[in-house]
């Protein structure tokens, strides 16, 4: 029923990513640097049909079985029902899984012995550009991950890895759905570390681009904008993952 | 800090008188642009309840140019809500699923932190409610402030709620909805395609467009503005920013009632009023004389060359005494506004043949005269007649020569339609107006020939 290809196995393979330092946005210009540690993440965001696999092991996701506290109406909306069994058109099948909530995203994830990548972890990778860790160097480097955020979402997603992997291996950190990531609302149930800057601050007035590292960044404000927005149960239909695991994980 | 704002917010939101129960309810009448919803009637508070959906879709900017505006309603201006002060407000904030962004609105009528943008903050493919009591009467802006404000302000992200006074506004024929923009896109003013937003010329706040009701003549043609001789037109009249302040004019008419700010100092007989971005203005006139009145922004750049300019039609009986179409000192020109010098941008060259003239004569044309006549010579209906395939134009060579040197008013007839209206005169010189001409004739549909500088010269005097 599924054609397996060279290329499909790819997408569920991991990257290793270095360790490093990057400069969240919410942080002053003055605050130090964040460490992320080494780690991998998946070389692609989780496919319809990687996400069919996972359902059918688990029925307890399946879209007739969650219970709304874990997934909303809306969770897997763009699947049909056939012979008894929500499942994604052929068409569906090598595009980013959406209408997941958090938890499906999570369940997924622990599945495969892997977590969802925090948003530092995240946020690093998604810095590179295809040939530099730090993309942001580079002029245009916003203005084309902003021509995404600014465009519909099509009726029809594209399919994963269509574009250059980034500096790490990785691709669609960037112009194709947004990601879950482990701690997207951590802003709003902690305060710390985020001293007189309040998170309010960032996303209701112009304000905040004052005493963001980089004011330019609107890319990133909107990214954080988004994730503020959601609870874990709701699901978007331009909102997918991927998995993140420890260095010395390895595929059984 | 955050928990302590949240709670101030809900401090605002109890803060309603709890009557609200007792309240009569009812639905408000929204309405898209340049449409205002009737004024109120009640005259006692209710409880109105209020649905905007939040959406980002491809629409147009200007012919052949598009871009992907985010709106209140569907429309830029969003919907414009009109209640009266006292009422309570039930208010519900649906973003459309197919959304990619958050949205939330920041009502400047709210008293409150953040105007109830916390409140109201959605995710796409939800919706948020939250209630507020309408203090102040006025008129005011209400937009989306989900970070980064200025993005989304910039995709049309704002509209206009006005709120009633207890006695209501006095009575007026014609009640319009303007508010203006500016846009900043990838390409340059005009470039056909679906523009991305900029954000570079935003920070440098150096827009490509400055419209009214987000789109280059989404108030001229068979969308200009309409009223009769005799009657008393309202606009209110907002600025959606996100950058700009308008000097809003209406050329040819005086605002009789200025509400200054859109709050309760009324001026009279006022020429132009400042709307601050985030800001608004009430005005209206009576209308003593037919014509076109057009609608700018008097940073006049912004009028004929990024958009600002809207018409009023005015129909019914000529009035002489008031006004007489036929004297040219008695007309208000746009201050030769658009007469602008090539001068230090061009190097003074002399075109040595016809393909030459007829390069640079595209330039003269940009630069000069572009701003009434459009990008492809189709002119404005109405107000500017078309150069492409002008009959007026291929007849008489000369004529045209005198209409550059000298300008042009009064009724004149051009592909079967009137206008009547003034052209000013150019500031040109002999070679510029030789160019120009021969870079009309063979282009847009016209029919070929060449004008040459002593032939202009002939046509001084
Ligand atoms: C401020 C606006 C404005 C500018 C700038 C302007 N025109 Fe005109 N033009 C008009 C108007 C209005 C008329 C019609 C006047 C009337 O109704 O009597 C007109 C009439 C004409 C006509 C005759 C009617 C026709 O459409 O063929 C020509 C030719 C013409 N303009 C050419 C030019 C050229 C060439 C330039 C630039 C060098 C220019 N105009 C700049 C407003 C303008
Ligand atoms: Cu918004």
């Amino acid at each position: 029923m599924f054609i397996t290809t060279l290329w499909l196995s790819l997408a569920g393979q991991m990257q290793p990513i270095d360790a490093g330092e990057y400069r969240p946005l919410y942080l002053k210009a003055d605050t130090p640097y964040v460490q992320v540690q080494s780690f991998q993440l998946d070389a692609a965001p989780v496919t319809n049909q990687a996400y069919f696999e996972f359902v059918q092991a688990q029925t307890k996701w399946q879209k007739q079985n969650v219970p709304s506290i874990f997934a909303e109406h809306n969770y897997l909306q763009h699947w049909l029902l056939q012979n008894g069994q929500y499942q994604p058109s052929q068409h569906q099948l090598n595009t980013p899984v959406t209408n997941v909530s958090w938890f499906a995203a999570q369940a997924y994830c622990q599945a495969q012995g892997k977590v969802l990548p925090t948003v530092d972890q995240w946020e690093y990778v998604a810095l590179a550009s295809e040939h530099q860790a730090n993309g942001s160097i580079e002029g245009d480097f916003h203005q084309k991950i902003l021509a995404w955020y600014s465009k519909p979402t099509p009726t029809q997603l594209p399919e994963i890895m269509q574009n250059p992997a980034n500096y790490w291996g990785v691709y669609d950190m960037h112009g194709l759905v947004w990601e879950w990531t482990l701690d997207f609302n951590s802003a709003l149930v902690n305060g710390e570390s985020r001293n007189d800057a309040s998170l309010d601050a960032k996303l209701f007035c112009g304000a905040g681009a004052a005493s963001s590292a980089d004011p330019k960044d609107y890319a990133a404000f909107m990214r954080f904008g988004f994730r503020s927005s959601l609870q874990a149960h709701f699901t978007s239909s331009n909102l997918g993952f991927r998995c993140a695991a420890a260095t010395n994980y390895s595929k059984d | 800090m955050k928990l302590a704002m949240l709670v101030g917010v809900a401090a605002a939101v109890l803060a309603v008188p709890l009557n609200a129960k007792s309240l009569p309810v009812e639905k408000a009448t929204l309405t898209a642009p340049p449409m205002v919803p009737p004024p109120i009637t009640r005259n006692y508070p209710a409880k109105v309840q209020i649905h905007l959906e939040t959406q980002e879709k491809v629409g147009r900017m200007a012919d052949g140019v598009e871009y992907v505006f985010w709106s209140f309603g569907g429309s830029v201006p969003g919907s414009f809500i009109r209640v009266r002060e006292g009422d309570e407000v039930e208010f519900t904030l649906s973003n459309h699923p197919s959304s990619k962004m958050p949205h939330n609105i920041d009502l400047h009528a709210v008293t409150g932190p953040g105007g109830g943008a916390v409140s109201s903050f959605t995710s796409p493919g939800h919706s948020s409610t939250f209630s507020f009591q309408v203090i102040n009467p006025g008129l005011y802006v209400y937009h989306c402030a989900t970070a980064p404000v200025g993005m989304h302000v910039a995709n049309g992200m704002y509209g206009l709620i006005l709120v009633e006074p207890k006695d209501g506004l006095p009575k007026v024929d014609r009640e319009y909805y303007v508010v203006q923009g500016d846009f900043y896109t990838k390409g340059a003013y005009g470039e056909a395609g679906v523009q991305p937003f900029d954000m570079e010329k935003a920070i440098k706040e150096q827009p490509d467009y400055v419209v009214f009701n987000g789109a280059v003549g989404s108030l001229t043609g068979d969308k200009a503005l309409t009223a009769k001789v005799g009657e008393t037109v309202r606009l209110y009249v907002g600025n959606g920013g996100p950058n700009l302040v308008s000097s809003f004019h209406v050329i040819g008419e005086i605002f009789d009632n200025v509400y200054v700010e859109g709050g309760d100092l009324v001026n009279h007989n006022v020429q132009t009023t400042l709307v601050p971005a985030g800001g608004s203005a009430i005005v209206d006139f009576k209308l003593d004389v037919p014509g076109n009145f057009i609608l700018v922004d008097h940073s006049i750049f912004r009028a004929f060359n990024k958009g600002a300019l809207g018409i009023l039609k005015v129909e019914g009986k000529e009035d002489k005494g008031i006004y007489s179409g036929k004297q040219k000192d008695s007309v208000y020109l746009p201050e030769g506004s658009a007469v602008q010098s090539v001068g230090d941008a061009a190097p003074f060259v002399t075109a040595q043949n016809k393909a030459e003239k007829i390069r640079f004569g595209q330039r003269i044309y940009e630069a000069n005269c572009q701003a009434c006549h459009q990008a492809k010579g189709e002119g404005i209906k109405g107000a500017f007649p078309p150069v492409a395939k002008s009959d007026y134009l291929n007849a008489d060579h000369d004529r045209a020569i005198r209409v550059i040197l000298n300008g042009l008013s009064g009724a004149v007839k051009v592909n079967g339609e009137t206008y009547n209206s003034v052209m000013p005169a150019m500031q040109l010189n002999d070679m510029d107006i030789a160019n120009v001409l021969t870079y009309l004739l063979n282009n847009f549909g016209n029919k070929g020939g060449e004008v040459t500088a002593e032939q202009v010269a002939n046509q001084r005097h």
